[in-house]
Parts: C-alpha cells; structure tokens; sequence
C-alpha cells in the first residue's frame, strides 16, 4: 500500500459520513465571516428557523468595506449608506446568533485572513472555511482551507460541515535558493504563470522543497494565499518548527499540556515519503527574476526585464484574441519593455502581502526615497496589530516621509469595494492578488507585484528592477 | 431551490476565456443584503458605459439574445472571487444553464446551489455550440438534466456528465442543509471523539 498524501490525512481526519456517491460530508474546524458573504446566510438560518451549531468555532469581523481613512466616528460615521448597512447587519447577527465579533476599532480588526491567523484561530491539520476566495492563505499553517459561497456559509453555520468531493494531490516542488531579491509572491506568480489559472482546478496544492521549507510563515502565507489564482481549491505547506514558533502563546492556540499534544500530532502531518500525487511540477526559484503582470490575468506573468508579448507570436487563437484584448484593456503595446511602463499609483497591502515582513521590505526600499510626484501610493497594512507593530519600528514615518498614505486595515484596494479605487486608465502596480479587468476599479489597470517592487516603482515612477535599485544601494 | 430538469432556451455566445466573477457582477453591486435584483447588473461593465447606457455590441445587448436561459462560454469560467452574487446575478436576469471547457471550483459549486446547471463538455462540443450560438435568436438549445442531453439547432444530441448527487439534488430542488441535517446523529458521534482533540 503506497502512502498518502498531506491532504489525505487530512481529508481522512474529517470525514464525518461517505455517501454511497463519492461525496462525503466534512467536518469543519474553523469558520471566517465577514460582511460580504453572510447577509444571506444568516436570513437563509431566520428564514428555517435554523441555529447556528458550534458558534465558538466562528470568528467573524468586517474587511472588505470599511473605509481604510480616519475610522474615531466609528461604524455609525461610515458615509457610504450600503457599506455602512452590511457591517451594521453583520454585528447584529453575531449578537443574534452569538457569535464572537471583532469590532472595526478593536486593535485585532484587521483582514480575515490576517486576523485568523494573528489569533492563533488557525492551525495546522484543521479544516477552515470563509465565504471568500483568497482562505486558501491559512494553508499556509498546514490546514485545508478554502473559500465557499453563501449557500455553504449557511451549511456550515447550521451543521459544521460541508458535502465535499475529493479533490486530486498536485504537489509543486520549489527547489533551489531564492536569491535575495526574489520573494514570495514572485514564487507564487511563477507558479501561476506556469501551470495557468486553471492548472490546478480540481487538485489541492501542496507546495514542498527547499525553497519553501526556507520561506518564512508570512512569505508561505503569501503562497498559499494565490494558490486560487491557479484555480486549486487549496493551497498546503507542512507544518514545522517555523509553524509553531509562529503559533506558541497567539490568543486562540492551545496552551499547556493540550499545546504539547497538539505539536506532537501536527509533527504527523506530512505527506508519507511513497505517497503519489495527481500531478507534479519542479520550478527551481534560484534563477527566478523578480515577476509582473502585464495582463489581465494572474497568469500573464512576465521577467521585470522582459517586455509586453506580442498577440502575433501566439498560435492559439484563442490565447491570441485573450491577449490581444488584455492588451488592449491595459493600454499597452506589444514589445514595450516592462521597465518602461510608468505608473499612476501603487497600492501595498491586501490579504496577500499586508503583513510586517512585507511592511519591513517594502520600507527598506521607501527609506529615503520619495514617491515620484505624478503618483500617488498607500500602505493599508493587514491588521491593527500590524499597523502598531509597524509604528513601533517607526515604519510609518519612513513611508509617511517618503510620500506613501499610511492607512487603516482592510481589503482596500485589493477588490476597491470602499472608497480606495483607481479612476478609469489609470495605472497601479499592486501587491494584490488579482489583476482581472475593473478589479480595483473600473477601467483601472493592475500590475500585480511584491511589495518591494511596488515601492520601487512608487519612488521611481515605473516598473523598476529591484536588483538594479538594490546594487544602487 | 429552484428545479431544474428541463430547459429549451436561447444560448448566448460568450466566446472569452477566464470569465471572472468580477466580471460577471463588479464589486459595487455586492453591498447588498439580499439574493435578488442582480440581474440588471450582470456583466455590467461590459454591458453598460460609464454613463449608463447598453453597449449596443455586447451579446446581451443585442435583440436576439435579451431572453437567452444558457451561455456558452470560454475556458476557466467563474474564476476568481467566492461572491455567490455571480449565480445569483445570471439566475436573476434568467441564465439557468451555462456551457464551458472548465468552471472554476467555487463557482461551479455555488451554480448548483442556485438551481443553474454548469456542464462541462470537450473544446470541439463547446465550438460547436458556440458557432451555433452565434446565429442569434434561431438557435435554440434543449438541455435536458434526465437524460444528460444538449439538443442543437440542427437536432444533433451531445451528452454530458453530471456527479449522481448534484443531479439528484437539481431535479428535485433540494436543500441541501435539510439533507445534512437528517445526519445530525453523525455529526454528534463525530464531535464527542473531538475530546480526544481539544484544540480543535
């Protein structure tokens, strides 16, 4: 019998009925709400007269449409009535069903997928679920995690569980080292560019080799966080000492004795040395180039120093009539070098790179620089704990004296469903995940990068090779 | 939930790859409440000008296709964002089936909690059915859930896969929370061996 996989395990751990079908029905640990994806929910549960089955393993908390400027007026001063109304709602039905709420001014608010795991409400071998895309993130601390829709936010509110199908195992080894300047979101936009946005469609992903064993727990985050942009249903890298380092003393995790039971369980959690997987890919990051988007999907994936592919060199027409249309959506011409593109605005932060690390390096580059007059930058870090960690090491000043708004936690930008969005053709190079047409506004044009290119780019005005700027010193 | 087992319908062409749920219902329009009143709003920015007014040249637009039930569309259809808002948005402007090479998994998971058949069928059925699409009004299609059978214009049949239990679940407009709940005996022996696991 050959062995199985990460995933397996899990799977194999929550499964709580297998139909004579195939599907089988899951149990799931943890639940991430946010005011989007559970108005509907929560009236479906009033509609059926339907409770909510294990309200502590629910944390809920309003991301997506806060406003990211001065927030002392609290909830009630928030302008935009719609906005204002779904975050209203959403405290009302955490009171009604007895759900834990973290309030807009509570030091922990923050992004979901940064809060969670800031608490300690995520842990290694668990399954966790959010009405949004981008939980695959937490696959980061070795758990099956994956975003759902609002019908399923409803069935795991009234059963704490989801009727799934087995995905496939598709295992994606990074070996080599990563240059210095190469980061985690270059690793993850590689792997997109490589295996397309629907390569992993119907696998969970599980990323192993030297490459990422030497990621920190925020860069793995970074990585499991895009692993949708691939298609996958999950991204999952194995627990180590780096993951319990992380999670030891956080707010939600396990304390005393049931702390040592449960590293002594997340050390099991592996996939076995025979297991077989779907599905393999080897990328090697140490001749990896710092990456950018030209395109109007996360795959359109290019080198700093290359330039905007020409639709004529495409075969396939219909890969050509997609380029050629990004192209035209993006206002570019096939050829010009990506150095060349200039910016309107830059935009660091969202749910893939808003944590300290990624505060840390983009700030290094911001550090005595200015932002270039004819754009316009922001800094929305990932949570309140963050923002204070961030002015502790006087990171604030450094981008506030650069020229960058230095802004309160959110989602912002990355999906603009507040205030924060790009105006018609304008041009920003984001530290987000997604750079689909009208995505941060309509018309806008997203150039998905690191954090340390995107700063780089605020201080020199257009995409700029952070290897050239780091010699420059 | 809304049955589904049997639809004759206009079939719209949508031929462009990686349909994302931005596209198909733009964020603005997620601050609702409520499941209903999104169809005005589907493909908005494709189907409107910043001012408001219809592009005369998007397939929605256009006479013969204002009533279309199915898309047929590019590879990778529904990718991206979570947002439910995306099925409900084409079941309210009245799309009930919709055709590709591939659906992003939320997407076509959150399809069939809506009463909305996704199938997924082989590049050169989909051309075929893409190429008959595009003749307009006359190109009516049969779908028919029993029998897992598309009906083209010109009376060719083409079969299709659907798992066993999302088919059951459409014909019969089930609620499938109802269903899980019957196993709630399940569930209670599942989470008393939880104990053994505290931290969970």
């Amino acid at each position: 019998m050959t062995g199985t996989t990460l995933y397996d395990k899990i799977w194999n751990a929550h499964m709580v009925d297998e139909q004579a079908d195939g599907n089988c029905l899951m149990y799931i640990d943890r639940h991430l709400v946010h005011e989007v994806t559970s108005p509907q929910a929560f009236e479906g549960l009033r509609m059926t007269g339907r409770t909510v089955r294990a309200p502590h393993k629910v944390l809920a908390l309003a991301d997506h449409n806060i406003p990211t400027t001065d927030r002392t007026g609290g909830v009630d001063a928030i302008e935009d009535p719609e906005s204002k109304l779904q975050i209203q709602t959403l405290e009302k039905n955490c009171a009604e069903f007895g759900l834990e709420y973290v309030a807009m001014d509570d030091i922990r608010q923050g992004i979901v997928h940064v809060t969670g795991p800031e608490q300690g409400f995520t842990l290694p071998g668990l399954t966790i679920v959010c009405g949004d895309s981008h939980t695959s993130t937490h696959g980061a601390f070795g758990a099956l995690a994956h975003g759902i829709g609002t019908s399923e936010v409803e069935h795991v509110l009234a059963t704490q569980t989801l009727i799934q199908s087995k995905a496939k195992n598709f295992r994606i080894n990074v070996v080599g080292e990563a240059p210095d300047y190469i980061t985690a979101k270059d690793i993850a936009l590689a792997i997109v560019g490589e295996i397309g946005t629907a390569g992993g469609t119907g696998y969970v992903l599980e990323y192993a080799g030297p490459a990422i064993e030497a990621l920190s727990i925020e860069g793995r985050m970074t990585l499991c966080n895009m692993s949708i942009e691939a298609g996958a249903r999950a991204g999952l890298v194995a627990p180590d000492e780096k993951t319990y380092a992380f999670l030891e003393g956080r707010a939600k995790a396990p304390k005393g004795a049931d702390w040592d039971q449960a590293v002594a369980y997340w050390r099991t959690l592996s996939s076995d040395g025979d297991a077989v997987f779907d599905k393999e890919v080897t990328i090697d990051a140490s001749d990896l180039p710092p990456l950018v988007t030209w395109g109007t999907s996360p795959q359109d994936v290019i080198s700093i120093d290359g330039s905007v592919p020409n639709p004529a060199d495409i075969k396939d027409e219909a890969r050509r009539k997609s380029t050629e249309r990004a192209l035209d959506y993006m206002g570019l011409t096939a050829g010009t070098p990506m150095q060349e593109v200039a910016i309107d605005r830059v935009f660091i932060g969202s749910c893939t790179n808003s944590r300290i690390e990624d505060l840390r390096a983009a700030a290094a580059i911001a550090k005595g620089k200015t932002v270039v007059p004819s754009v316009s930058a922001m800094v929305v870090p990932g949570s309140g704990l963050i923002k204070l960690q961030a002015e502790k090491e006087g990171l604030d000043k450094i981008f506030i004296d650069a020229g960058f708004e230095w802004r309160e936690p959110g989602c912002s930008m990355c999906l603009a469903m507040n205030a924060d969005k790009l105006q018609p053709g304008e041009r920003c190079a984001s530290t987000s995940n997604r750079n689909f047409e009208g995505r941060q506004g309509r018309g806008g044009r997203t150039h998905l990068v690191s954090p340390e290119m995107a700063a780089a780019a605020a201080v020199t005005g257009h995409f700029t090779d952070i290897r050239n700027l780091k010699a420059e010193g | 939930m809304q049955k589904f087992n049997h639809l004759t319908g206009i079939a719209a062409p949508l031929d462009i790859l990686n349909v994302d749920t931005d596209m198909i219902i733009p964020k603005q329009f997620l601050k609702t409440i409520q499941r209903s009143g999104l169809g005005k709003n589907l493909f908005d920015e494709m189907r409107y000008t910043p001012e408001g007014e219809e592009v005369a040249d998007f397939v929605l637009n256009q006479a013969a296709y204002r009533e279309a039930e199915v898309l047929v569309a590019g590879d990778n259809f529904g990718c991206g964002s979570s947002r439910e808002h995306a099925p409900w948005a084409l079941l309210d402007f009245g799309i009930r089936c919709v055709i590709s090479t591939s659906f992003a998994d939320i997407f076509y998971n959150n399809c069939f909690k809506n009463g909305i058949l996704p199938i997924v069928l082989p590049q050169a059925d989909v051309d075929k059915l893409m190429d008959d699409a595009k003749r307009g009004a006359n190109a009516t299609v049969t779908i028919d859930l029993e029998s897992q059978t598309i009906k083209g214009p010109d009376g060719g049949t083409i079969a299709f896969e659907v798992d066993a239990f999302r088919k059951k679940c459409l014909l019969e407009g089930l609620d499938d929370i109802g269903l899980t709940l019957q196993k709630s005996t399940s569930i209670d022996t599942y989470e008393t061996a939880l104990a053994d696991q505290p931290w969970r």
